[in-house]
C-alpha cells in the first residue's frame, strides 16, 4: 500500500533536473540590467535619486551590480527608457570592477576562469555557508542550488556542515556586528587553501544596509572575496554559473 | 482606504495620553479579561518614553492606548501576570532603556548597539549530577541563519531550552526612518526575505492609509494572490525541510520540487521568486497578460494535482506519523498564555487568522477557510500547513478566474497626514506581521515599529521541546520554521 503511494509520487515527480545549467534562462526573472546609449536629458538624475542603494552613477550611466537590489525603481523613473532588466542570470565576477554595467556596452556574461583555483578546486569544491544578517532569501536560493532542479552536486560541488570540511566560505548578509566573532571563528577553522565567496548585494557592498547601525563590515585580512555573486537574492543559476565559470568547469 | 488586513489609524490628538498607573491597570484588566495583545512598543525622546499598547478585542476591533513615562521611573512590569508580554517588555527596555520594574527576565531580544554584550547575559544553568548542556550555534550545520540554542538535558531528555538570538541584527527600524517614507519597499522586503510580500503589504497599506490612497478591488485581489503564493511556497519549504529532518527523502525532494513551481509562478508575475516588487505603495508591480494567465493556471493545476499525491504518501507513512505525532506538543492554554500567533497558534487550537471574518478587502470579496488542529504537536503544525496550502491554491484559482484584469496604474500618494499613528496587520505565512507607523508635525515618519510573528513564537518552540528527546529538536524547530532576521531586525 505504502509502496504504491510512493510509486505514485515518483511518477508525478518525473525528471526535474535542468540538463544544461549554463544555457538555462529563468522565465520572467529580473536579471542583469542593460543600459542603452540614448543620451540622458540635461540635468536629469532621476535614476540616481530613485536608487535605494546608490548603485548608479552618471556620465556615462553606470550601474553597480554589487549594490543593485533589482527593485527597478530606476527603470520606472527614466524618461528615456535607458535602463532595462533582462532575464540573464549570469552576473558573477571575480573582480569588484567587473560588476559595473556601463551604458551602451554589451556586458560580459561569463566570470573569468581562474587557472589557479581551477587546478585545486575544479573537480571537488566543498562550501560552508554563513549568514551574517542575511534575510533568508539568499539562504533559500543557496539551498536551492542543491535541490532536484539545479543539482550542483553533479559537478562535485556540495554544501558541508562543518567549516573544517570546507574549501570556500559562502557569506551572505551585510555582516552584522553580532556575527563578527562567529564569522572569524568559522574562517579560522577552515583549512588552507580556502577562499571567500560573497553572495548578494548585502555581502558584496552592504547593499540596503551599508552603514546601518547593526552592521560592521571589517573582515580579517585574507577574507577578501575571490568571487562575487550579485543579486537580491541571486538566482540559483547566477550562483551556479559564477562558480562553474570561476572554476572553469566544462 | 481599504485593505485586506487589519488597518487602524488614529490621530494623535484623539489618542489620550494616560497617566502610567491607570494605563497599566487598564492594560492588565483588558488582557486578563480576554483581549489580546497585538503589540507594545516605546519611543524615546531625551528622558521621556511614550509607550503604546495595541490590543484586539474578541470582536476583532483594535484598541490603542498610550502613556508617557520617564526613563528612570518607568513602570511596574506585567510579564509576571501576563506571560505573553515578556518579549515586548524585554524589547521595550532594550530599545528605550526605560525601567521595567521587577521584570523577571530582562534579557535583550537582539543586542542592539554595543551594550550590553551577549556575555553579560549567561544562559540559565541547571545544576545536578545528571544534567548536561548542549550548546548549538550561532552557526548551524546547514545553509540557514544563525542563532544560539542551549539545551539543559537530563539524559536524552530536554529539560529546558534557552534560545538566544540577535546575531542577525542589522538595524532595520532605524534604517526605515532614514529613507523617503513612501519609497521604503525594497528595504521592507528584506525585513524577512521569505516574508517579503506580507511585510511589503503591511507597509504599503500603512502608508496608503497615511497618504489617503484608495485602491481598486482588482489590486487588492492581485496583492492577495501574491501573499497566498508566498504562503504556499513557504509552507512547501517547511514541509520539505520537515521531511528532510526525519529522513523522509521523497517528501524532501517532492515538496521542494513543488516549491520551485510556486516561486517560479511568483517570478513570472513580478520578476522575483520572493515576490520582490509585487507590492508597491499605491498599487502593484505585477502584470497578468493573457499568455501568463494561461501559464499561471497551468502551474496552479499542476500544484493541485501533484500536492495531494505527496500529501497522501507523507501523511500515511508510518515513519512520518511516528516522528511527528505527540512530539513537541504545545497546548492551547500554553499557546494563548505565550501569545502565539499564526501556524503554531492555529495548530494548538487558537482561532487566530487575520484573514478570517474581514469586513473589507480581498478576503471579504472571497472568504478563505481557516485551517486548525487541536493537537499542538509537530503533526498538527504540518497538517495546518497542508490544509492552508489547499485553501490558498483553491482561493488563488478562483480569484484569477474572477479578477484577471491587473492592469491598474499605480496611484500617487498624497503627502502623509501629520500627527497620526497607523497600525497595519497582514497574515503572513508564519502569522501576523505588524507594522506601526507614526507621523510627526510635518508628516515625516517619527517612529516605525516592525513586528514579525517570530518575535512571539520563538518562546513557543522553547516550551514545546521541553521533556522531548533532544534528537527531536530539529523536527520541532522546523515545524515552527521561525525567522531569525525577522526577530533580530
Amino acid at each position: 500500500m505504502s509502496a504504491f503511494k510512493s510509486l505514485r509520487v515518483r511518477l508525478s515527480q518525473g525528471t526535474q533536473y535542468i540538463t544544461d545549467l549554463r544555457k538555462a534562462v529563468p522565465s520572467g526573472f529580473r536579471g542583469r540590467p542593460a543600459i542603452g546609449s540614448a543620451p540622458c536629458p540635461v540635468d536629469c538624475s532621476a535614476c540616481v535619486d530613485a536608487c535605494p542603494t546608490a548603485a548608479i552613477r552618471l556620465a556615462p550611466v553606470a550601474l553597480d551590480l554589487g549594490r543593485c537590489v533589482f527593485c527597478s525603481a530606476c527603470v520606472e523613473v527614466c524618461p528615456k527608457d535607458k535602463i532595462a532588466f533582462t532575464t540573464e542570470p549570469k552576473m558573477g565576477a571575480a573582480a569588484r570592477d567587473d560588476l559595473v554595467v556601463l551604458e551602451g556596452k554589451s556586458p560580459a556574461t561569463a566570470v573569468k576562469a581562474s587557472a589557479a583555483f581551477a587546478k585545486i578546486f575544479g573537480r571537488s569544491l566543498k562550501l560552508r555557508q554563513v549568514s551574517a544578517g542575511g534575510c533568508n532569501a539568499c539562504e533559500l536560493e543557496l539551498n536551492a542550488v542543491a535541490n532536484v532542479n539545479f543539482d550542483l552536486q553533479r559537478f562535485g560541488i556540495e554544501w558541508v556542515a562543518s567549516p573544517r570540511h570546507a574549501d570556500a566560505l559562502v557569506l551572505t548578509g551585510p555582516l552584522t556586528r553580532n556575527m563578527q566573532d562567529a564569522v572569524r571563528l568559522a574562517w579560522d577553522a577552515m583549512p588552507e587553501p580556502r577562499f571567500v565567496v560573497a553572495v548578494g548585494a548585502c555581502a558584496i557592498s552592504g547593499g540596503l544596509y551599508d552603514g546601518a547601525s547593526g552592521v560592521a563590515r571589517e573582515l580579517p585580512g585574507g577574507m577578501g572575496p575571490a568571487l562575487l555573486v550579485p543579486g537580491c537574492p541571486p538566482h540559483p543559476l547566477t550562483f551556479v554559473n559564477a562558480i562553474l565559470g570561476f572554476l572553469g568547469v566544462e | 482606504m481599504s485593505t485586506s488586513g487589519i488597518l487602524h489609524r488614529v490621530a494623535l490628538g484623539e489618542l489620550p495620553l494616560l497617566e502610567t498607573k491607570p494605563w497599566r491597570d487598564a492594560l492588565r484588566k483588558n488582557l486578563l479579561e480576554g483581549k489580546r495583545l497585538v503589540t507594545l512598543f516605546g519611543r524615546r525622546t531625551d528622558e521621556r518614553v511614550w509607550i503604546t499598547a495595541v490590543l484586539q478585542a474578541p470582536d476583532r476591533s483594535l484598541l490603542v492606548s498610550r502613556t508617557e513615562v520617564t526613563v528612570a521611573v518607568g513602570y511596574h512590569e506585567l510579564t509576571t501576570d501576563i506571560a505573553a508580554l515578556h518579549c515586548f517588555e524585554r524589547e521595550l527596555h532594550e530599545q528605550t532603556g526605560v525601567r521595567v520594574a521587577a521584570h523577571p527576565w530582562l534579557k535583550p531580544i537582539r543586542y542592539e548597539g554595543n551594550a550590553p554584550a551577549m556575555s553579560e547575559f549567561p544562559f540559565y544553568k541547571i545544576e545536578g549530577k545528571e544534567v548536561h548542556e548542549v550548546a548549538v550555534g550561532p552557526i548551524h550545520a546547514g545553509v540557514i541563519e544563525p542563532g544560539s540554542f542551549r539545551f539543559m538535558c537530563l539524559g536524552e531528555q530536554v529539560h529546558h531550552l534557552e534560545i538566544q538570538l540577535g546575531y542577525q541584527h542589522r538595524g532595520v527600524e532605524r534604517r526605515l526612518l532614514e529613507g523617503p517614507p513612501t519609497r521604503l519597499s525594497p528595504l521592507v522586503e528584506t525585513i524577512a526575505g521569505d516574508t517579503s510580500v506580507a511585510h511589503a503589504w503591511a507597509y504599503a497599506a500603512a502608508v496608503e492609509s497615511l497618504g489617503e490612497s484608495e485602491l481598486d478591488t482588482e489590486v487588492e485581489m492581485a496583492r492577495a494572490v501574491a501573499l497566498e503564493l508566498e504562503r504556499v511556497a513557504m509552507h512547501l519549504s517547511t514541509l520539505s525541510g520537515m521531511a528532510a529532518d526525519i529522513g523522509f527523502l521523497q517528501g524532501a525532494s517532492t515538496y521542494g520540487r513543488l516549491r520551485t513551481t510556486a516561486i517560479n509562478t511568483t517570478m513570472r508575475l513580478c520578476g522575483s521568486r520572493f515576490g520582490r516588487g509585487a507590492i508597491r505603495p499605491g498599487g502593484i508591480g505585477m502584470k497578468l497578460p493573457a499568455d501568463l494567465l494561461i501559464d499561471l493556471r497551468a502551474n496552479l493545476e499542476l500544484l493541485r494535482r501533484d500536492l495531494p499525491i505527496i500529501n497522501e504518501c507523507f501523511l500515511a507513512s508510518q515513519t512520518v506519523q511516528h516522528r511527528l505525532r505527540e512530539v513537541g506538543v504545545l497546548t492551547a492554554r500554553q499557546a494563548a498564555e505565550l501569545g502565539l500567533v499564526g501556524v503554531p497558534a492555529r495548530a494548538s487550537g487558537l482561532p487566530l487568522d487575520v484573514r478570517i471574518g474581514m469586513k473589507e478587502g480581498a478576503y471579504k470579496v472571497l472568504p478563505i477557510g481557516m485551517a486548525s488542529s487541536s493537537h499542538g504537536d509537530c503533526w498538527a503544525r504540518a497538517r495546518v500547513r497542508i490544509d492552508e496550502m489547499d485553501a490558498s491554491l483553491e482561493w488563488i484559482s478562483t480569484v484569477i478566474a474572477l479578477f484577471p484584469n491587473w492592469n491598474h496604474p499605480r496611484k500617487p500618494l498624497r503627502a502623509l497626514v501629520p500627527n497620526h499613528l497607523v497600525v497595519s496587520v497582514v497574515e503572513g505565512f508564519r502569522g501576523e506581521v505588524v507594522h506601526c507607523l507614526e507621523t510627526g508635525e510635518a508628516g515625516e515618519l517619527v517612529h516605525y515599529k516592525v513586528q514579525d510573528p517570530s518575535l512571539r513564537n520563538w518562546m513557543g518552540l522553547a516550551i514545546a521541546v521541553r521533556e522531548n528527546e533532544i534528537s527531536d529538536f530539529p523536527i520541532c524547530n522546523k515545524s515552527f520554521d521561525l525567522s531569525y532576521c525577522g526577530n533580530d531586525l
